[in-house]
């Protein structure tokens, strides 16, 4: 088949250490010194494969997501791709035009306009002045900043500045779209507009690659996915099982999920989470849960300093990262007022699901601590994942599986009418 | 090799280089509006609110050429060239702060711009030669409103009108290539080592000192081998090219040729220099 778009084979990109971390660049004296210095030396070479062994084919009008954990080098992927940077190894070629949405707002300059900025913009993102006149008017409607046009940049608040950056990359016309993680800022209406262009660039025919972390998007947006896992290619599969596959990863799934003091952000002092769990109704750690039994998600915490107004509380969430319900332990107006602010020690907060409630299947624990409007002290989306097991649930006597992340002991009642 | 479906698609090809790269003029002149871009953001910003704007590309040069006239020209007492009348020493001065500021400007400015775009270089592809060439282009634009003040100079000293202002042209393009050819090696040495930039200030300072600005040239001696080390500065040849051009100074003759092969050497040499360090430029800034 020659429809392809892109093709690699046996990527791979290297990196030292010492352009990794805090210590970006060397001094002359450090390379002069590092002559003659052998351990200076060794240090500096210390080296990471930042991406090894990756082969992939796309094909033309495909639209493939990517997906991998923070660091497993999918940006680094996308760099080689869009060729900001040159693999170490391994050989790919492309066919058509790259633009990249490696970062929304990349060249935009806080002094300049919102007319001046999609000009620049346009330009480094390899629009030539023509296609960037006929499309104004477009760029302007879409991010919505019409009155402000002409005000520098600077002034904007971000929304108008995000729906600004987005507008300028969305409307770029190349045969191949690179778009990296554009949806992890912006408010659900930005989101969504956001979505709404990229499916419809995807219909256009054009080939896209999609990285990001919202899986939900990825399933709508992708058939098929790539799953990087350290720098490596695990997995290329409809997106459906891609998504299951990389979730499933990383997850505690021994019904407990606990932190060690080299874990948590020095951000949440004097918050100190300890662990969180899921407990069967006698009250046993557990990874599966009967959906019809209650069952106890605990959070076990220390505080190192009195905290006012603390409220510690769960996410629930599908797999796919879609929530289905938050609660806090002080939710309950006369116990927020009974704890107005919590001494130090440590504590247990302890909430009961209730039975015939959820449907079957795995879903996500997150925790959250904070004080409304204060502060968040602590915050792990992906803490904890159990199973809800379903037997003996409603409607089991059919054996197929039932829609929705909920299943309801209803009160029915069948009347005869006539 | 490669059957292409669709032909008006260009194949790229991914693989690690290594070694000398090719210039890739076609590249460049593909992303020419890009370098019209960046000059044009450079300009707009740096007179963004400023009362008086553009205006400073202007008065920058005049404040300079007051300074020299009363501390060069008045206190030390330096003399312009023999033939040249001491109260001309105002324009003599500026015919060379002209050429001489629009090295510097685009020698400061080009030696820091890659670093300065690193959000641009770690995202982005576009020829990585076009940020240093559109640093220079902002310092081109400054030095076009500077050719006012020299306008109204020749006026108010009735410097007459000579078919050999047109060497003003080339001589303007020798300066700029020299700022261009030593910018491309420390922008791109400044990517990897920082000490470059701390250094830049200095460089420019003793550059200026080294050139023919508030003296004279008659001050080296005129044979032997001082008079060729001193012509290893192109700046010396284009300064004295201005003043000749202007004031019918000593021409810089033989002088001016040993500036045109410095700056080629160096152009040719930073240009492949440049290009070949230019793969590691994402990684390093």
């Amino acid at each position: 088949m020659s429809d392809w778009a892109i093709r690699v084979e046996r990527l791979g990109k290297q990196y030292r250490i010492g352009t990794l971390n805090s210590q970006r660049y060397q001094t002359l004296r450090d390379a002069i010194t590092g002559v003659f210095d052998r351990s200076a030396r060794s240090a500096v070479s210390g080296r990471i494969w930042a991406l090894k062994d990756v082969s992939f084919e796309v094909r033309q009008g495909q639209v493939l997501g990517i997906i991998g954990r923070n660091g497993a080098g999918k940006s680094t992927l996308l760099k080689i791709l869009s060729r900001v940077t040159q693999p170490t190894e391994g050989f790919g070629e492309i066919r058509g035009r790259v633009g990249s949405l490696l970062e929304v707002g990349t060249g935009f300059h806080p002094e300049l306009t919102g007319r001046e900025n999609i000009y620049l913009n346009g330009a480094i993102l390899g629009m030539k002045r023509r296609e960037i006149e006929r499309k104004f008017d477009e760029i302007v409607e879409f991010a919505e900043v019409g009155a402000f046009i002409d005000t520098p940049v600077k002034r904007y608040s971000s929304g108008m500045y995000l729906r600004l950056a987005f507008a300028v990359a969305a409307h770029l016309e190349p045969e191949i779209l690179v778009v990296d993680e554009v949806l992890a800022v912006g408010d659900a209406e930005f989101q969504r507009k956001c979505l709404g262009k990229m499916s419809d660039v995807a219909q256009e025919g054009r080939t896209v690659l999609f990285v990001s972390h919202n899986m939900s998007a990825i399933l709508r947006l992708t058939q098929e996915a790539l799953v990087i896992e350290k720098g490596r290619l695990k997995l290329r599969a409809p997106t459906a099982e891609a998504v299951d596959y990389y979730l499933s990863q990383g997850y505690s799934q021994e019904g407990q999920r606990t932190w060690d003091a080299d874990e948590i952000p020095p951000e949440a002092a004097p918050f100190r989470p300890r662990a969180v769990r899921v407990l069967s109704a006698e009250g046993r750690v557990t990874d599966t849960v009967r959906s019809t039994e209650p069952f106890h998600i605990e959070v076990e915490y220390a505080l190192d300093a009195p905290i006012t107004g603390l409220r510690v509380g769960i996410y629930l969430m599908s797999m796919r990262g879609e929530y289905i319900f938050t609660s806090f332990d002080t939710d309950d107006p006369q116990r927020f007022e009974r704890y107005p602010v919590r001494q130090p020690g440590v504590y247990v907060s302890r909430c009961t699901v209730p039975a015939d409630w959820l449907n079957e299947g795995r879903y996500a624990v997150g925790i959250n601590a904070s004080s409304f409007r204060v502060r968040r002290y602590f915050q792990d989306d992906q803490a904890l994942s159990f199973m809800v097991d379903a037997t003996g649930a409603p409607g089991t006597q059919w054996t197929e599986a039932r829609l929705g992340p909920l299943r309801p002991r209803l009160d029915w009642k069948i009347e005869v009418k006539a | 090799m490669t059957t292409v479906k669709n032909p008006s698609y260009p194949i790229t090809y991914l693989r690690p280089a290594s070694g000398w790269m090719p210039l890739d003029l076609a590249a460049l002149w593909e992303y020419r509006e890009l370098i019209y871009f960046l000059t044009w953001r450079d300009i707009r910003v740096r007179y963004k609110q400023a009362l008086l704007g553009v205006g400073w590309a202007i008065l920058q040069p005049v404040f300079h050429m007051v300074l020299f006239t009363v501390i060069f020209g008045r206190l030390a007492g330096l003399k312009p060239d023999a033939g040249i009348p001491e109260q001309l020493y105002p324009i003599f001065s500026f015919a060379a702060l002209l050429p001489m500021q629009l090295f510097q400007q685009a020698l400061q400015r080009s030696s820091i711009s890659l670093v300065q775009n690193a959000n641009l270089l770690t995202k982005i592809y576009f020829p990585r030669l076009i940020i240093p060439l559109s640093a220079v282009g902002a310092a081109l634009v400054d030095f076009f409103f500077a050719m006012l003040v020299l306008g109204g100079l020749m006026v108010a000293y009735q410097v007459p009108v000579t078919p050999r202002l047109l060497w003003l042209i080339p001589l303007t393009l020798l300066a700029v290539l020299a700022a261009l050819a030593i910018g491309l090696w420390l922008s791109a040495l400044n990517v990897q080592y920082r000490d470059v930039q701390h250094m830049i200030p200095f460089l420019i300072q003793a550059w200026m000192y080294a050139s023919p600005v508030a003296y004279s040239i008659d001050v080296i001696p005129q044979s032997g081998i001082w008079r060729w080390v001193y012509a290893l500065n192109p700046m010396a040849g284009v300064i004295q090219g201005y003043r000749w051009a202007l004031l019918d100074a000593t021409p810089p003759a033989g002088f001016l040729w040993v500036s045109v092969a410095v700056v080629a050497v160096l152009l040719i040499s930073g240009l492949y220099y440049f290009r070949a360090m230019e793969r590691t430029f994402a990684d390093m800034v």
